[in-house]
């Protein structure tokens, strides 16, 4: 018998993980929640978590956050760690008179040029003086999201940022993640309402039922045992996929724009 | 005539400048009722002010301070619905100090002017404490108002956002606590919420922002008070009540006129 376990280099990175959970475990009042985590979050990285309802998803997220002490086990974050926090949702009362930009310097940076700047960042420059209860799903989600980075965080914490948004408007969030995360460099921890599908650009995914399944690439996870033996059947047998075939688009605003013939390309011309 | 409900006045307006602010974060939580729980309490705490020879005030100040923090920490738990427990907390203290008021012999107890206030009870001398109540009271909730705001909107995200959300619960709570025991000498315990809830209600269609409208409830509130002690003044009405009704009245003006189109 070995005096020590040796824990298996995987391609050593540059600077330490900004998360790490060791064998955490969650129960409250009694019930178990979560069961013996081991979790890995490195700079810039994106790590999505998937999994049924009631699989812990969120109440790992506030583990990360602190909002939550775990029951067994170490949560380990790096020190000049700023996280950026979005909830599922946020319900303002109607009788609290808010703007956007107001509810945006309450997180704390009142300067009002990186205000503006954060939310044209997430394309919603639009509502900045618009009351807060009178924008769509979709524009309170990228307020949100606003509000988060405007904490210029080093970790980003999105409690399923794709919810109640079509999934064109899915498709834009996620393009939007990734620039975010090549721009600033920052890690983003996401959780996915979604089994089946997860942002592209994920560099991790861990599917999770209370413990970790499986977890590691989209493709490495999609074909793993565990997460194939939480469905009775393959998700072909009921859903269809119908292709599109639009000739336009459609702006924030909701107007409607021909697409030309050719995919844009940026190849003829600069923009300044 | 004036000068015998000076203090009153003065009381009046410092209680509604506060309580504008303050009575904001009721309206803006849906919390109304919290209000009514520690105005019952108060009413304990003139028994036990009463029952222990102390200052009815002092009484009320401790006693409404403690279901404070009380009802801050029973609300944590999740096994009996937060407006059972208020309702438990409020009905049981007004009980107890019923019963107080009444194990200990040789004391009257102006019951109808603890329940609805009494001007021509109160002094100057009063107005000195009262003042510097509502001025730490005002000072304190300036520098929560920020979190205080965060954590109305997800108390989750402020815990995300570095803000320590019990603590600003309680030192909340605590300047509520306060308010009510200055109320109670204005309007009586039945009617302090209403100042506290009605002028925000009043404020909230002109009001474009949270500070807009705190102000605007302050003012409200304390247009309230001159115009109800007139009113009692003239007609010989009770003043409380009649400080109440104006309130109403001023509501129901903002209904009608502070039509704001993006409000609705």
């Amino acid at each position: 018998m070995p005096a020590h376990n040796p824990v298996p280099e995987i391609s050593a990175p540059m600077t330490a993980p900004i998360v790490q959970l060791h064998d955490v475990s969650l129960s409250i009042k009694g019930q178990s929640l979560l069961n013996h985590i081991n979790m890995t979050l490195e700079p810039a990285q994106i790590l999505t978590v998937i999994g049924p309802n009631g699989a812990g998803k969120s109440s790992l997220l506030k583990i990360v956050l602190g909002l939550y002490k775990p029951t067994r086990g170490k949560r380990q974050i790096s020190k000049r760690l700023r996280i950026g926090y979005m909830p599922q949702r946020l319900q303002v009362d109607d009788s609290l008179p808010l703007t956007v930009k107001r509810f945006l310097s309450l997180g704390g940076n009142k300067n009002n040029t990186e205000i503006e700047k954060t939310l044209s960042d997430v394309n919603a420059s639009h509502t900045l003086s618009r009351s807060i209860q009178h924008i769509s799903g979709g524009e309170f989600q990228r307020v949100l999201l606003a509000r988060a980075l405007l904490r210029n965080p080093s970790l980003l914490v999105l409690d399923e940022p794709a919810q109640g948004v079509d999934l064109h408007g899915q498709q834009e969030l996620y393009r939007l993640l990734a620039d975010i995360r090549d721009e600033r460099q920052c890690a983003i921890l996401m959780v996915s309402h979604d089994l089946h599908f997860v942002m592209a650009r994920t560099d991790q995914v861990m599917c999770l039922n209370q413990h970790v399944c499986c977890s590691g690439t989209a493709d490495a996870v999609a074909n793993h045992p565990e997460y194939l033996a939480l469905f009775d059947q393959g998700i072909e047998k009921d859903f269809a996929v119908y292709t599109h075939h639009h000739d336009h688009h459609h702006t924030i605003h909701g107007d409607v724009v021909k697409d030309d013939i050719e995919p844009h390309s940026h190849a003829g011309h600069n923009h300044d | 005539m004036i000068e015998i409900i000076a203090p009153a006045l003065i009381i009046g307006l410092i209680l509604t400048a506060v309580a504008g602010p303050l009575g904001s974060f009721i309206v803006w939580g849906r919390m109304s009722y919290f209000g009514d729980t520690l105005a019952h309490s108060a009413l304990l705490g003139v028994a036990m002010g009463l029952f222990l020879s102390l200052d009815p005030m002092i009484g009320v100040i401790a006693v409404t301070v403690m279901v404070a923090i009380l009802l801050s920490a029973l609300q944590k738990q999740r096994s009996i619905s937060s407006d059972a427990l208020l309702g438990i907390v409020a009905h049981g203290t007004l009980a107890l100090g019923l019963v107080l008021v009444s194990l200990k012999e040789g004391i009257r107890v102006d019951l109808l002017g603890l329940l609805f206030g009494d001007l021509l009870a109160v002094t100057y001398q009063d107005t000195l404490w009262v003042g510097a109540c509502a001025v730490i009271v005002g000072i304190i909730t300036k520098v929560i108002w920020n979190p205080l705001l965060n954590i109305l909107l997800n108390s989750e995200l402020a815990h995300a956002e570095g803000i320590a959300v019990d603590r600003v619960r309680m030192i909340y709570m605590i300047c509520l606590a306060l308010l009510v025991a200055i109320g109670m000498k204005v309007v009586g315990a039945l009617l302090i919420t209403a100042l506290l809830i009605i002028p925000p209600a009043g404020a909230r269609r002109i009001a474009s922002t949270p500070e807009q409208m705190a102000l605007l409830a302050s003012i409200i509130g304390m247009v309230s008070i001159a115009l109800g002690m007139f009113a009692s003044l003239q007609w010989d009405t009770p003043a409380g009540p009649s400080i109440v009704l104006s309130a109403c009245l001023l509501f129901s003006l903002s209904l009608l006129f502070g039509q704001r189109s993006s409000s609705e």
